[in-house]
């Protein structure tokens, strides 16, 4: 997988994330052409789009767009269901995820992301085992968290 | 603001989004960042240390403003802090600002490099995987030179935690990606096949992805995981749904790790072993028999992780290409989605036919199916889709449905989408060509095209058929009728003119008799035209009028008078005004049999590749189109194209074109008509050769290089970590080269290992004449890449350009020591670590002769001590040396007889790792 990339429906970016090393303005540049492509398309045409050398898999949920980049020889199905299981682990997460938990708890969002992605792979697919992970990790800066009492800016 | 309780909230975040987000314009959210920024700048300049709660949280909104587009140039240093810091949330926020915003910035690197190592050796699995993330997503080769042996040993380690385990594979796949040369191959790579056993799916799942990426690069080395990959995969597809607890995913079991399965057995050809391959056989049975069970829920879930196995099943099988059973019944199923209700699995069915269909086993079944792709093409609303079906159709074609298939495709151009319609017009003349049994319907065929499509017609596809008409006899009467008539339509596209235009030109006699093409009847009908045309266009007109000066002498008047108008004589555009002079002056002052001489008909064209197909691959990028086109032939038993072009390949190509060609200047009456056909010189394609480089190991002088043109010789010397190399360029022609010009060119990382000096060379090369030019080499550390010789230069007005590997290697730079045995045992045994030792075994070609190999060996400069430790084989010795930049490379070498065959063996221990790649070179060349 080369990239994720989450915008809204107006094409605000949300998350985005990259697998492979490219330059801001590439980057730019790969959003800009994602976002108009993908939001152009009429309803029920199919997910896939053949992009450069890339499939492009993409999904809506309510009003966000989920958009990978991936190979040539990637299943595109399985893309789907990754975009499927994300959105399930946030859901789980957030209780019934809506497109403002991503931005007001946008470091959240990666956080979860690593935990079921790295490198453009999939490191974990079962979902009670990446929620454990994710629910250790909020014990952990709870228990550590001494900071609660500070004064917010 | 959702209320999110979860974690800690920093209450100055929240607040500031808020902000953001109420901002009303563009204007105003800018005004609001930027005041942002300043007050964060002050912070973090300011005199009072910020506690670690205000720096992540300041570095939290950098990361947000970051991600609504604004550039970040500052608190790079605040987020290597936190990276560093023991708090957990500080150290989760300062890795994610690195592996958002840095890309390989190395400056940073190397500060969080060492953080990064604390993390790893700190035994806490949860920091240990936020390194080995930030590895993964940074990927730099620093961060892989620093850790590209660590994490081998942390993923094979008996007591890491699954969940390290699968970071370390994951993120060793991704420095692999980024770096392969720098993770090293060793002993842990036979414990990365056995975690395809392991207990844990998550961590089976992460492994198998790693040694897909390895064994894609090299297979020998983990063929032991196709068996392990096969049982994994059996014991997946026959247990029941509830039987991989949570790996289970909506009723499918463990849909990830079966289609990773599938992918790697993909990277190797059927198993030999007989058991082994039915159990395989059987998986795959299991996997389609699966698929056609009534679904076990309604969810899209279920039917997409079902079918996404299903589909990479039948990529194996088609790799596999042995089962005509498996292939046929792949087929047979999804033919059943091409009328799925779900747009997405008829996209995936088209698109997996098209590979079925160029196996010779499928070919027929995939046939079948033309209806339904045809309807398809006509129905679909989606234009991914349609664009599917086009492929298909493409894909299967044959000589048996050729006609039916270029038919609809032509008929489908006529509404077909705008982006698409370039692909479909080079598709529907590739396969006019390819079964054209009767060329008038080639010609027909291509002549639609521009008709339907004209805009869309590049300029391959009419120098094609040009190139058809001009070689094949028995259709230039045909096509010369066929162009007059479709001339005669009130608008025609500017590309029928050119090919109307030429081809009158050419075989307008053919036609001539009929009263209704009369020679005065074709000429006024081109001439009608040409006010229309652009300058190229009419360029080819003036030619084509010229040779009908020379095949119709009653219409010479006729033309002379339009030649003789001052709308051509003194026409604007220089080249037109050229043409028209000189070809009045030629048919006013040449004899007839002059004329005919010159303006004679074009001889046939060599036989060449037809531009189409380059020009369809390269639209097409890296997919699968070359594959299909060269396994089909065989499918079709429809080779003769490539006969022909070989028996064409060996008449020496034309002299008349070549000369034309090269001296093209405007003034050659039928260069436009020409130059048509050659590749526009402008884009001199580089030549590059490396067949003579190898020769270079054990040599210092010799020829590197050489072609028709040029020939280039070496001689260098080398002393210490410096070397001098005498590059001679030979002008072997009869013409001087013109503005030679060299330049060395090294990547990035070689740069910084070799200096390389040219001095200037003579731009100008004399006929048969040789120049020299001096190369100054100084190696700076040890390297394994080579730098590359790029020549330039005007040949008879065509650029070349030519690109030489230079004979630069490691071995060139070292210098023998001489010392004790007990000496060399002893350093051989400190350097015992993996990757500081390779080792070859190898066929020996020739009689071993202790004389002869220490004279290669010498000619690699290493010094040697004889008859060394007891002799375990025949013969035994082992040679040493030092290069300048002190470090140690030792060698030993040996052979032994083996059931009566000489085998060498090649031992060689050296201290840094980058050494490697060099010394397996080095064995070889000592036998």
């Amino acid at each position: 997988m080369r990239f994720l990339l989450l915008f809204s429906r107006q094409g605000r970016l949300r998350l985005q994330k990259w697998y492979t090393a490219i330059s801001e303005r590439e980057k730019k540049k790969i959003i800009r052409e994602m976002t108009t492509m993908v939001l152009a398309r009429q309803p029920r045409t199919c997910n896939f789009i053949q992009w450069k050398d890339l499939k492009i898999v993409y999904k809506r949920y309510a009003s966000l767009y989920f958009c990978l980049g991936v190979e040539h020889e990637e299943n595109e199905l399985l893309a789907l269901e990754i975009i499927h299981r994300y959105v399930e682990l946030l859901d789980k997460y957030f209780g019934n995820v809506c497109e403002l938990d991503i931005i007001f708890n946008f470091e959240k969002a990666y956080f979860i992301l690593d935990e079921f992605l790295m490198g453009g792979e999939i490191q974990e697919t079962s979902k009670q085992i990446v929620n454990r992970a994710i629910e250790s990790s909020d014990m952990l800066q709870e228990t550590m968290e001494e900071y609660m009492s500070k004064p917010a800016f | 603001m959702p209320a999110v309780s979860k974690g800690d909230g920093m209450r100055g975040l929240a607040v500031f989004i808020s902000d953001i987000r109420n901002c009303k314009s563009k204007e105003a959210e800018v005004k609001r960042i930027n005041k942002e920024l300043a007050n964060i700048r002050s912070k973090f300049k300011g005199d009072k240390a910020l506690d670690g709660y205000s720096k992540k949280k300041y570095v939290c909104k950098l990361l947000f403003i970051f991600l609504l587009g604004h550039d970040i140039d500052f608190g790079h240093m605040e987020a290597v802090n936190l990276l560093s810091s023991n708090k957990y949330t500080e150290k989760q926020i300062g890795y994610l600002f690195i592996s958002v915003l840095v890309n390989s910035n190395s400056e940073l690197i190397r500060l969080i490099n060492n953080a990064i190592k604390n993390d790893l050796a700190s035994r806490n699995p949860t920091f240990m995987n936020l390194a080995l993330h930030c590895i993964a997503n940074v990927g730099s080769r620093e961060m892989a030179e620093a850790f590209a042996s660590d994490i081998p040993r942390i993923l094979v380690a008996g007591d890491t935690m699954d969940s390290v385990k699968q970071s370390a594979a994951l993120c060793l796949l991704r420095l692999n990606r980024t770096s392969p040369d720098l993770v090293p191959m060793g002993e842990w790579t036979a414990r990365v096949v056995h975690l395809l056993n392991d207990q844990h799916l998550g961590v089976v799942t992460a492994a198998t992805s790693l040694i897909t990426t390895l064994a894609q690069k090299s297979p020998d080395d983990f063929k032991t995981s196709v068996s392990l990959a096969v049982a994994r995969l059996s014991r997946i597809v026959t247990s029941a749904s509830i039987d991989l607890q949570d790996y289970t995913y909506y009723f499918v079991a463990a849909p990830w790790l079966s289609v990773k399965l599938l992918r790697l057995l993909q990277c190797y050809p059927p198993p030999e072993d007989a058991s082994l391959r039915s159990r395989l056989t059987e998986c795959l049975e299991t996997i389609l028999n699966k698929a056609q069970e009534p679904p076990k829920s309604k969810k899209v879930q279920h039917s997409n992780a079902k079918n996404a196995v299903l589909f990479e099943a039948i990529a194996l099988i088609i790799h596999h290409d042995s089962e005509p059973n498996l292939l046929v019944r792949a087929c047979n199923q999804l033919g059943q989605f091409l009328q799925h209700r779900e747009t997405n699995l008829r996209y995936l069915a088209l698109e997996s036919m098209c590979t079925l269909a160029s196996s010779e086993f499928s070919h027929e079944a995939v046939k079948t199916h033309i209806e339904t792709v045809i309807s398809a093409l006509k129905t679909e609303r989606d234009v991914s889709v349609r664009q599917r079906a086009v492929d298909l159709l493409y894909a299967m074609c044959d000589r048996s449905n050729s006609k039916q298939i270029v038919a609809e495709m032509l008929s489908y151009l006529e509404t077909a989408d705008y982006s698409i319609r370039e692909e479909i017009v080079l598709k529907v003349a590739i396969l006019a060509e390819k079964y054209a049994v009767d060329y008038t319907w080639y010609v027909d065929t291509i002549l639609n095209l521009i008709r339907i499509a004209g805009d869309y017609v590049s300029e391959e596809v009419w120098y094609r058929v040009i190139q058809i008409v001009i070689n094949r006899d028995d259709v230039q009467g045909y096509a010369a009728k066929t162009v007059f008539e479709a001339l005669q339509a009130p608008a025609c596209h500017e590309n029928l003119v050119k090919v109307g235009g030429y081809i009158l030109g050419e075989f307008g006699n053919l036609i001539a008799g009929d009263p209704r093409s009369s020679p005065l009847v074709q000429f006024n009908l081109l001439h009608s035209k040409f006010h229309l045309c652009s300058v190229p266009t009419r360029a080819l007109l003036l030619s084509a009028y010229i040779k009908f000066i020379n095949l119709f002498p009653e219409v010479k008047g006729t033309i002379q008078d339009v030649l003789r108008s001052d709308s051509q004589l003194r026409n604007a555009d220089v080249e037109l005004q050229q043409r028209a002079v000189e070809y009045l002056r030629l048919s006013c002052i040449a004899s007839t049999d002059i004329l005919a001489t010159v303006l004679e008909e074009m001889p046939p064209f060599p036989e060449r590749e037809s531009s189409i197909l380059a020009k369809l691959k390269k639209k097409k990028g890296s997919s699968k189109l070359p594959d299909m086109d060269d396994s089909r032939k065989n499918v079709n038993g429809n080779t003769e194209h490539a006969e022909d072009a070989e028996v064409a390949s060996k008449v020496p190509s034309h002299t008349f074109t070549d000369n034309l060609n090269v001296n093209s200047a405007p003034s050659s009456g039928a260069s436009l008509l020409v130059d048509v056909f050659s590749d526009f010189s402008s884009a001199a394609p580089t030549e590059s050769s490396d067949e003579h480089f190898p020769r270079f190991v054990c040599k210092n002088n010799g020829v590197i290089y050489e072609n028709q043109l040029l020939q280039i010789g070496l001689k260098s010397e080398y002393r210490q970590n410096l070397g001098r190399m005498y590059v001679f360029y030979g002008n072997k022609t009869s013409t001087q080269f013109q503005s030679f010009s060299t330049s060395v060119s090294s990547n990035d990382v070689l740069c910084s290992q070799l200096n390389v000096q040219e001095k200037p060379v003579d731009p100008l090369i004399e006929a048969g004449a040789q120049v020299q030019q001096i190369l100054n080499i100084e190696c700076v550390s040890d390297f394994s890449d080579t730098p590359v010789l790029n020549i330039q230069f005007r040949y008879g007005g065509t650029l070349q350009n030519i690109a030489v590997k230079l004979p630069v290697m490691l071995n060139k730079f070292f210098q023998p020591t001489e010392m004790m045995s007990q000496d060399f045992f002893q350093r051989w045994k400190q350097l015992g670590a993996p990757q500081q030792e390779v080792q070859k075994i190898f066929k020996a070609k020739n009689q071993m002769d202790t004389d002869v190999t220490k004279a290669k060996v010498n000619s690699e400069a290493l010094g040697q001590c004889e008859h060394l430790g007891p002799s375990v084989t025949d013969l035994s010795y082992s040679i040493n040396m030092q290069s300048d930049f002190s470090f140690m490379i030792l060698l030993l070498l040996w052979c032994f007889y083996e059931s009566s065959q000489l085998t060498s063996l090649c031992s060689v221990a050296f201290t840094p790792p980058a050494l490697r790649f060099r010394c397996s070179s080095v064995g070889r060349c000592g036998s």
